[in-house]
């Protein structure tokens, strides 16, 4: 077989178009970052970019926040859930330059528990949001904040 | 401080235990939220991690948008049902830079 100009251009680019699907795969399988919810500056607007409607107390939902953190650039925080088909959860720290801190996709073999980090600029209530059905729930707790986080 | 290559970016620790699998995983990231200023008053850019995935085998485990309010140094907790000892956990990271990776962890 011979093998001419024209056929080894082609093979190039269709090889490069299989190898360029490939890439972007994984992507795929990623939730969006809402970033609508992030950006948001104050506390309604980043809680209506995250889910429809309000959110109702739970005592099915736990927040775990310290009373008092003395160091605001990380205050540690637990958030779970007992409701059933929990779908998100999401932590909003009132005062900070953008409320919305994370969102969390539980999975279809994820346990509804999360714990992490984060900062907080001044003393604020935090409320964590799960999205269970369809519906929101929250619980609110506050922390005191010693020092804060968000530097300069 | 600049994320060295090369080496991992995630610590992680996962332990099956019961059918289920804890995973505590920290990244050694400075989550720039673009709000702070050097020692000369310049803001200091956005550069935080965005999404981060889990993946055990094809079974997504976790999956997180994070804004620029998690901490420098971010450490994520969370479980899974399922899941043993020498199983392999893939994470996959993209930051707001645009740039991502992907990098594997063992089950204990």
């Amino acid at each position: 077989m011979s093998m001419t100009r024209r056929s080894v251009v082609k093979a190039i680019a269709v090889s490069s178009a299989v190898m360029g699907l490939g890439a972007f795969m994984p992507r795929i399988a990623m939730a969006a970052w809402n970033k609508a919810a992030f950006d948001a500056k104050d506390l309604s607007g980043a809680m209506s970019a995250s889910f429809d409607g309000d959110a109702v107390d739970s005592a099915d939902v736990y927040l775990k926040a310290p009373a008092i953190a003395e160091n605001g650039a990380v205050v540690p925080v637990s958030i779970s859930s007992k409701i059933a088909d929990t779908e998100k959860v999401m932590l909003f720290i009132d005062e900070n330059p953008n409320p919305l801190a994370f969102s969390f996709d539980v999975s279809a073999t994820a346990v509804p528990e999360f714990s992490t980090r984060v900062r907080m600029g001044k003393t604020s209530m935090v409320t964590a949001v799960v999205i269970a059905g369809g519906k929101a729930y929250k619980a609110s707790s506050e922390v005191k904040v010693t020092i804060g986080g968000c530097g300069g | 401080m600049a994320v060295k290559r090369g080496i991992d970016m995630f610590r992680v620790k996962a332990k099956a235990n019961g059918g289920v699998t804890s995973v505590k995983m920290m990244a050694k990231h400075d989550m720039d939220s673009g709000n702070a200023k050097d020692k000369n008053g310049n803001v200091i850019p956005a550069k935080f991690l965005q999404t981060v995935v889990v993946k055990h085998g094809e079974n997504v485990v976790f999956s997180g948008s994070l804004g620029t309010a998690i901490s420098k140094n971010p450490y994520i907790g969370f479980e899974f049902n399922g899941g043993a000892k020498g199983d392999e956990l893939s994470i996959e990271w993209i930051e707001n830079t645009g740039e991502s990776g992907t990098e594997t962890a063992k089950v204990k």
